[in-house]
């Protein structure tokens, strides 16, 4: 007798409640910005004008991407090419570091204009843009530690994968991975138009 | 085969050393360690709780200064709240019999449950180190209301911390109690014979699953504004201190009913068996588990009526308020039902269980006071308050504990405890726990706040006798632990069977296997159907 048993259905099922757990996490600071902006409307408006949407833009279409490439890595193990997953997965992880880059230059900017939390710019400048701007690094930044988090999950899959533990029958691991990768995906798609495209 | 299978050794015997405790993925001994560490921290708040105690017995300073006094209220509030009574049922005893009672080897996740009790573990540790570094402990009560929580210089962010890492062991324990009751019945176990128990742990695991996130937010925010001055519940920053009252409240009010289901749960379980008879109303005690967690979901606002609210929103949230009063009425009605014409022995996890309903009631009761919104102007901040949640946390949860400790010891150790101790332990608790608690209904109505270091002269009288009360309470409760603590290492071997339940774990040997059943259970009955069942000492 073994008490290490293989639920597909309870993995999954796990899963999901988890990333609704995440869903809340983030629901609590888009709480907190549907007030502010119910608050603030002219100064989120202007700071939204102030971010780049060309950084914010790229940074969408390469986490669109890296879901497209986490979602057929799961097709290519269930076909059991081990090769064209594992490249798949890389192509991810690839794409969450250029994620991570454009985030740090946008930041970098920011920071060099003396805009982070609690600087004496933002004290000078009016209410609204300090929470505006407060928002968004904290925002976006646990939305960074999130794709952090994921990139290294998808690196745990890929070891799995190189050493046969993630295969053709057993793959809710990497599946797991990208459901958590697509939720990563998806939180960015909200943040994207609430700060950059903010009428 | 049938003696190969009884040779099988018990869940303690499996093993030895402290290693293959604390990396066990065995649920029992994970509930076990769980249980062992409530129950220590549960004294540690007890001491905290005399200490306060003492100091109110007269006016003025009395043994401590005031700011020690806010440090230790503080403490009391979160070790009590964060470590002992969220994890004490759905952590403790959830975790050892759920798995037993639907027919499963081991929760779905194993190893994560062992991932939960480290994270308790470590949350804990969090919560201690606040103590001992930084600029003294934390000083803010156990809410750590903004804006004083980010501007006091105590060590208020490592405390916040220690609470993410519980919230998220408790998130963690709510996530596999839900798979493990989804996809783990044994056959025959459809959702109409699972036990009243774990339909309550369903309940809680949900609430677990969708409120503690909020409160890993909100206490992640306080911790930015503290390190990063954010200013987001900063009034002179533009935020606003209202929005944090709200995201905390968001997840506290359902933590209660994390903190009350479960021992409701264990209340059900334990009313029929000593009634001998099927409980009333089956269905709907498990359905107003369900209920109580969704409307008690909708009502977190009734803490902010004298916040600063507008008078539509104190309507509505005391309207909901009241709401949540009908499943737990239904629950208490069924429990007396079950008991009427009932067959009853009074054994000491029934007294437990009776005495929970009557403190039960007295505090809920009180809770509708306080949830209309005209007498809560009043009440607020009161002592009247305070009293409210001890009848219902401490009256409630706390002898739900009590009676799930005294109505499974001999199935977890095989062993039984002196009953006639144990009922004298239960009635110098009980007794006591009136002396220290209802003198504060009647001093909060007279209008001493709470929290207070010093108070008028003519509340003496009343905080004298709730401290003499909280003497006694503490007498009970050294007697009921040295009387548990004796009969877990000399008391009598029981059979497996000794009250006559008739829910799985009472047809499993004491202590239980190492994978729980001799064989795979087939369920072809209700769990509360005696018929056949006898007890066996």
């Amino acid at each position: 007798m073994s008490n290490i048993h293989k639920d597909y259905e309870g993995a999954k099922l796990g899963m999901w409640l988890f990333l609704f757990t995440e869903i809340l996490l983030f629901g609590g600071m888009f709480l907190l910005y549907a007030i502010y902006l119910a608050k603030f409307p002219s100064e989120f408006h202007k700071g939204g004008d102030e971010l780049d949407v060309v950084i914010g833009g790229v940074n969408t279409v390469v986490l669109l991407i890296s879901s497209f490439f986490v979602a057929i890595s799961i097709t290519a193990i269930r076909l059991g090419n081990k090769k064209a997953c594992l490249r798949y997965v890389y192509i991810t992880i690839a794409c969450s570091l250029i994620f991570l880059v454009n985030k740090f230059f946008e930041w970098k900017a920011k920071f060099s204009h003396g805009i982070y939390p609690d600087s004496e710019h933002l004290k000078e400048l009016s209410q609204g843009e300090n929470i505006f701007y407060g928002l968004y690094f904290l925002m976006t930044g646990l939305h960074g530690l999130h794709v952090i988090i994921g990139a290294v999950v998808l690196g745990f899959a890929v070891y799995f994968i190189q050493r046969d533990k993630i295969n053709k029958e057993d793959f809710v691991f990497l599946e797991n991975g990208g459901l958590y990768w697509h939720l990563v995906d998806l939180i960015w798609i909200f943040l994207f138009p609430l700060f950059y495209l903010v009428l | 085969m049938d003696n190969a299978v009884k040779a099988q050794p018990n869940f303690f015997e499996e093993k030895r050393g402290i290693l293959s405790w604390i990396f066990t993925t065995d649920h029992k001994r994970i509930g076990l360690m769980y249980l062992y560490l409530v129950l220590a921290f549960f004294i540690v708040g007890v001491v905290l709780g005399l200490l306060i105690r003492m100091e109110l017995i007269a006016p003025g300073e009395t043994i401590m200064k005031a700011q020690s006094y806010n440090a230790v209220f503080t403490l009391h509030g979160v070790i009590m709240i964060f470590i002992v009574v969220i994890p004490s049922i759905p952590a403790a005893f959830g975790n050892i019999l759920l798995p037993i009672h639907i027919g499963a080897e081991d929760v779905a996740f194993p190893r994560l449950n062992l991932l939960s009790w480290w994270l308790y573990v470590i949350g804990t540790v969090f919560a201690l180190i606040s103590l001992f570094t930084g600029q003294g402990p934390p000083d803010t009560g156990w809410t750590f209301y903004v804006p004083f929580s980010e501007f006091t210089t105590t060590n208020v962010s490592v405390a916040v911390f220690g609470v993410f890492i519980l919230g998220f062991s408790s998130i963690l324990t709510g996530l596999n109690f839900i798979t493990t009751i989804h996809r783990l019945r044994a056959p025959g176990m459809n959702w109409t014979r699972i036990p009243l128990f774990a339909w309550s742990l369903y309940a809680t695991a949900w609430i677990q699953v969708l409120a503690t996130p909020i409160l890993g937010i909100t206490v992640l925010l306080v911790m930015a504004e503290r390190i990063l001055g954010v200013g987001l519940f900063d009034p002179a920053k533009g935020g606003d201190p209202i929005l944090y009252q709200h995201l905390f409240w968001i997840y506290s009010h359902p933590a209660v009913y994390i903190m009350i289901l479960p021992a409701m749960g264990v209340i059900s379980e334990i009313i029929p068996v000593f009634a001998r008879k099927h409980i009333f109303g089956y269905k709907m005690i498990a359905f107003s588990s369900l209920a109580i967690a969704f409307a008690g979901s909708l009502v977190w606002a009734h803490h902010m009526f004298t916040s600063g609210m507008s008078d539509t929103a104190v309507l509505i949230f005391s309207f909901l308020t009241f709401i949540v009063a009908i499943p737990s009425a239904i629950k208490v009605f069924n429990w007396t039902a079950t008991l009427y014409k009932g067959s009853i022995s009074v054994r000491t996890p029934l007294l437990y269980a009776l005495s929970f309903i009557f403190l039960f009631s007295v505090g809920g009761l009180a809770g509708l006071l306080l949830g209309s919104a005209g007498t809560d102007v009043h009440l607020h901040d009161t002592y009247f308050v305070v009293s409210h949640f001890h009848y219902v946390i401490f009256g409630g949860t706390g002898f739900g504990l009590f009676a799930a400790m005294h109505f499974w010891f001999p199935k977890i150790y095989g062993r039984m405890y002196n009953e006639r101790i144990a009922n004298i332990a239960w009635l110098i608790l009980f007794v006591g726990f009136n002396v220290l608690y209802f003198p504060l209904y009647v001093i909060g109505l007279q209008g001493m706040p709470r929290r207070y270091y010093d108070y008028l002269p003519q509340y003496t009288g009343g905080h004298f006798i709730s401290t003499v009360g909280s003497w006694i309470v503490a007498v009970g409760l050294l007697i009921m632990f040295v009387n548990i603590f004796h009969g877990m290492r000399k008391g009598p071997k029981v059979g497996r069977n000794p009250w006559g339940g008739a829910t799985l774990e009472w047809f499993v040997p004491s202590p239980p296997p190492l994978l729980n059943f001799e064989e795979e259970p087939e369920v072809t009955r209700s769990p509360y159907n005696y018929k056949g069942v006898e007890p066996d000492e």
